[in-house]
């Protein structure tokens, strides 16, 4: 499967936009094309917050996401709104927290304790982002994890590097311990 | 002197002005340049700024780099005039309207931020060039074309405005007293950060016609009689002090001016 | 190419990354969104290169201060949306007959009034020609990649410079806020325009002199060359006037310096146009789409290229009646109601059949939704 876009949602306030750019920037540093787009609403925290990249080896004029291949979801509201927008095939990362309220058959459902790792395992709420990247590099090998590292310290506040690097690998991990057989080659 | 320094300061091949007979303008703008040629400031590092309306029409006639801008905004384009070359010496001519109402805005903020500006107010209580109509500083009961009835809106007091804004030079004169405002615009000028001098002058054939005034003569003996020095206010007793306009240097502060600020900001990388 | 130049940038970082490599030196602003990282990037990157960066009081101080800025000799920009680029007006109309050259950005969002501030829009085409009152004439850009705002907003320096003339450089929402990858260029890839300073003495100087390429010579304040500035009608001094014969000098001068040099300032694209048999014109992200939609057409063996014009205004009239000559259709693709569209029939209107397509939902026009207007239409 070619994962060619990816759509990241959650609330305000999670860091899906920052998300969505250490993506991208990845990407291009694997030499890939890429855009990066997000639409929001007046609120700066709460609220149901996504953010779109399209990762290609051709040129990408169409900047937007219609249909998705790949949907990270962080909270319920961004799961019930965005679920229908992914594509058959496609690949749903969720935050164990959430409820399957819709049942898809024609999707792959990863359902990982993202912002339970956060919150409890690392104590840091706010790398949450951060290793739900984990996770899609290491499922999706869209990026390789050497760009996405570099990208991750690249953007990150000053000082945080460590404990980011730490969230990267936590979600390389957790993707892997879910037994499932699919793993996907980019 | 008159002569040497309308040879020296204003553009000649552009006069007669367009001001009606009467008109205090020319006073303002004679005590300003006397200032000036009293301060020995070079022409080429001055920089003159107005707005629209009667006094604004001032920059046209004076030989500085002038620049006649939009209506209320002289104040805007001045500060980016300074900010970006600090070197300047920039005045501000406006008036009533130009600089309390559709200006109001820039004026509060220019002296919040206390940028190095000199701004001098020609009040002559109405908007002339428009023919009569009432201003911000018109006062209440007084008519304009567009106060038939007499003025209801309550009148500005704008040196309190200044200063509540952050100015940190304020003063009002009058054309009675041309030495005065020739001397306050010497201590804007410099004072390094915003001064802002409010000029109370004669309009007689708008304001002056429209609410009995008598001619330009009576209109200056009136500023005399209904304005007092502000040494002399603090003497007077309550009963003497009501209906009198207070002349004079009225505050002064010091605060870091504005464009040196940002300097310090740039030399800090 | 190495990685130091290739990065993945905002539309609007891109816009202040190009200003600051044509020399801009001088920002004035207010907040307002979907520009406002133009005016953040700025503050940030301005006093790093001894520029100056100020956010002022409101929209209208903006552009007071970025013209003020100019005639005291710094390449100066402001950037605004819909409303603030509606309260600017007046001043541009300013900078247009004063002849102070600055550059003013305007990412488009929804209107009328408030509108949909964090949503597209192609709104505001006809207002870059005719916001200001009065005749005149006008340059406005409009890129349609990260690295074309980039490219694009040198070009807008150079020719507010060049020309003495406000230049507009429209965005949109999404070209503001997507980010891509840009390659940028190295300093002595870019090419600078300054304006013409004078070449005689104070006492000869004469700030709007009619010279043969109808541009004159400009005098930055400070510089000993004192002359009078206004927005009145003036003559080649400067000094108002209310003389009919030098007013139609004035106007017609200020609209011919920018008409006479269409060769110049005229920048377009053209995508699969070889051998097509009809065109679509679209500008901004909306050309984006189009050549998604244009793809998937020539798959299916439609014959159809993309012109998508970068200068808006002056219009590339040339260009746009060899297209009425030659294509069967063309097609007009706008997030308005057809603004864009009035013009191309204008121009070309007699020559072919012209159609126009629009929306202004705030969402982005979508390639199968192009395919089926072509398809259908």
């Amino acid at each position: 499967m070619v994962f060619r876009e990816f759509r990241l949602s959650g609330s305000g306030g999670q860091g899906l936009i920052l998300a969505g750019v250490i993506l991208a920037e990845a990407a291009l540093k694997d030499g890939k094309n890429v855009v990066q787009s997000q639409s929001y609403g007046p609120e700066a925290r709460g609220g149901a917050s996504k953010s779109e990249v399209i990762i290609s080896d051709n040129i990408i004029n169409y900047p937007k996401i219609e249909k998705c291949d790949l949907l990270l979801a962080l909270t319920q509201k961004a799961y019930e709104k965005y679920i229908d927008t992914l594509k058959p095939g496609g690949v749903l990362i969720k935050d164990d927290n959430i409820k399957e309220t819709i049942k898809r058959n024609d999707i792959d459902v990863y359902s990982v304790p993202i912002l339970s790792m956060a919150n409890n395992g690392l104590k840091k709420p706010m790398v949450a982002n951060i290793i739900a990247l984990g996770c899609i590099c290491e499922l999706t090998k869209v990026v390789t994890k050497e760009s996405l590292e570099e990208s991750v310290i690249n953007r990150v506040p000053p000082g945080t590097e460590e404990i980011n690097r730490k969230a990267l690998h936590e979600g390389y991990s957790l993707i892997k311990s879910i037994k499932r057989k699919i793993y996907y080659e980019a | 002197m008159s002569k040497y320094l309308i040879e020296k300061y204003y553009r000649t091949e552009r006069l007669p002005h367009i001001w009606c007979p009467g008109c205090g303008n020319g006073i303002v703008l004679k005590a300003i340049v006397k200032a000036i040629d009293n301060l020995k400031i070079n022409k080429d590092d001055i920089c003159v700024v107005s707005g629209i309306g009667c006094s604004s029409r001032a920059t046209g006639y004076l030989d500085f780099n002038t620049v006649h801008t939009t209506h209320g905004r002289a104040l805007a384009f001045a500060t980016g005039i300074k900010f970006a070359n600090p070197k300047l010496h920039v005045i501000v001519i406006t008036g009533d309207g130009d600089c309390a109402a559709i200006g109001g805005n820039h004026l509060i903020h220019a002296a919040r931020r206390n940028i190095d500006i000199t701004t001098i107010v020609f009040n002559n209580n109405i908007y002339g060039m428009t023919g009569g109509q009432f201003s911000p500083t018109t006062p209440t009961g007084d008519k304009g074309t567009t106060a038939p009835y007499g003025n209801i809106d309550p009148n500005f007091d704008l040196c309190e405005l200044a200063k509540a804004s952050g100015a940190t030079y304020v003063s009002r004169s009058t054309v009675y007293g041309v030495n005065m405002i020739t001397k306050q615009v010497e201590e804007g000028i410099k004072n390094k950060g915003f001064s802002f001098i409010e000029v109370l002058t004669t309009c007689p054939t708008y304001y002056g016609r429209k609410n009995k005034k008598g001619d330009a003569a009576e209109m200056i003996r009136q500023l005399n009689e209904m304005t007092v020095n502000i040494n002399a206010y603090d003497k007077l007793p309550e009963e003497k002090r009501e209906n009198k306009i207070v002349i004079g240097e009225l505050y002064r502060d010091t605060r870091e001016e504005y464009t040196e600020k940002y300097d310090r900001l740039i030399k800090s990388f | 190419m190495t990685w130091e130049n290739v990065r993945l940038m905002q539309g609007n970082e891109a816009c202040v990354e190009g200003a600051i490599a044509a020399g801009m030196r001088f920002f004035a602003g207010y907040p307002i969104t979907p520009s406002t990282e133009i005016a953040e990037i700025s503050a940030a990157m301005l006093p790093r290169v001894g520029g100056k960066f100020i956010q002022m009081e409101d929209e209208i101080a903006s552009i007071s201060a970025v013209i003020g800025a100019s005639l005291a000799g710094k390449k100066a920009m402001t950037a605004t949306s819909g409303p603030g680029f509606s309260l600017k007006q007046e001043s541009i109309g300013y900078a247009v007959i004063a002849e102070v050259p600055c550059v003013i950005v305007n990412v488009q969002r929804g209107g009328p009034s408030t509108g949909m501030p964090t949503s597209p829009a192609q709104g505001d085409i006809m207002q870059a020609r005719w916001g200001t009152h009065g005749d005149h004439s006008i340059i406005a850009l409009y890129p349609s990649t990260v690295k074309e705002v980039y490219d694009t907003t040198i070009k807008a320096f150079n020719l507010a410079e060049k020309y003495r003339t406000p230049v507009i450089l429209l965005m949109d929402e999404v070209i503001g806020h997507m980010r891509e990858k840009i390659v940028i260029s190295k300093k002595n890839e870019i090419k600078i325009y300054n304006r013409k300073k004078p070449s005689v003495s104070p006492d000869e100087y004469m700030p709007y002199k009619i010279t043969d390429d109808l541009v004159p010579e400009m005098a930055n304040i400070g510089e000993g060359y004192r002359y009078h500035v206004t927005g009145l009608v003036h003559d080649e001094f400067g000094n108002p006037t209310n003389n009919s014969i030098i007013a139609e000098k004035l106007i017609s001068r200020l609209i011919n310096k920018i008409e006479n040099n269409l060769d110049d300032i005229n920048e377009y694209e053209e995508y699969k146009m070889e051998d097509a048999e009809e065109a679509i014109i679209a500008y901004g992200s909306t050309a984006r789409s189009v050549k998604s939609a244009i793809d998937i057409l020539r798959d299916r063996g439609r014959k159809i290229g993309l012109f998508k014009p970068i200068t808006i205004w002056p219009s590339p009239k040339k260009k746009l009646e060899i297209l009425g000559k030659n294509m069967k259709r063309v097609l007009v693709v706008e997030m308005n109601m057809g603004q864009y569209l009035l013009e191309v029939e204008r121009i070309l209107g007699k020559y072919t059949e012209v159609k126009g397509y629009g929306r202004t939902n705030g969402e982005l026009i979508t390639p199968n939704e192009i395919v089926s207007f072509v398809e259908e239409g």
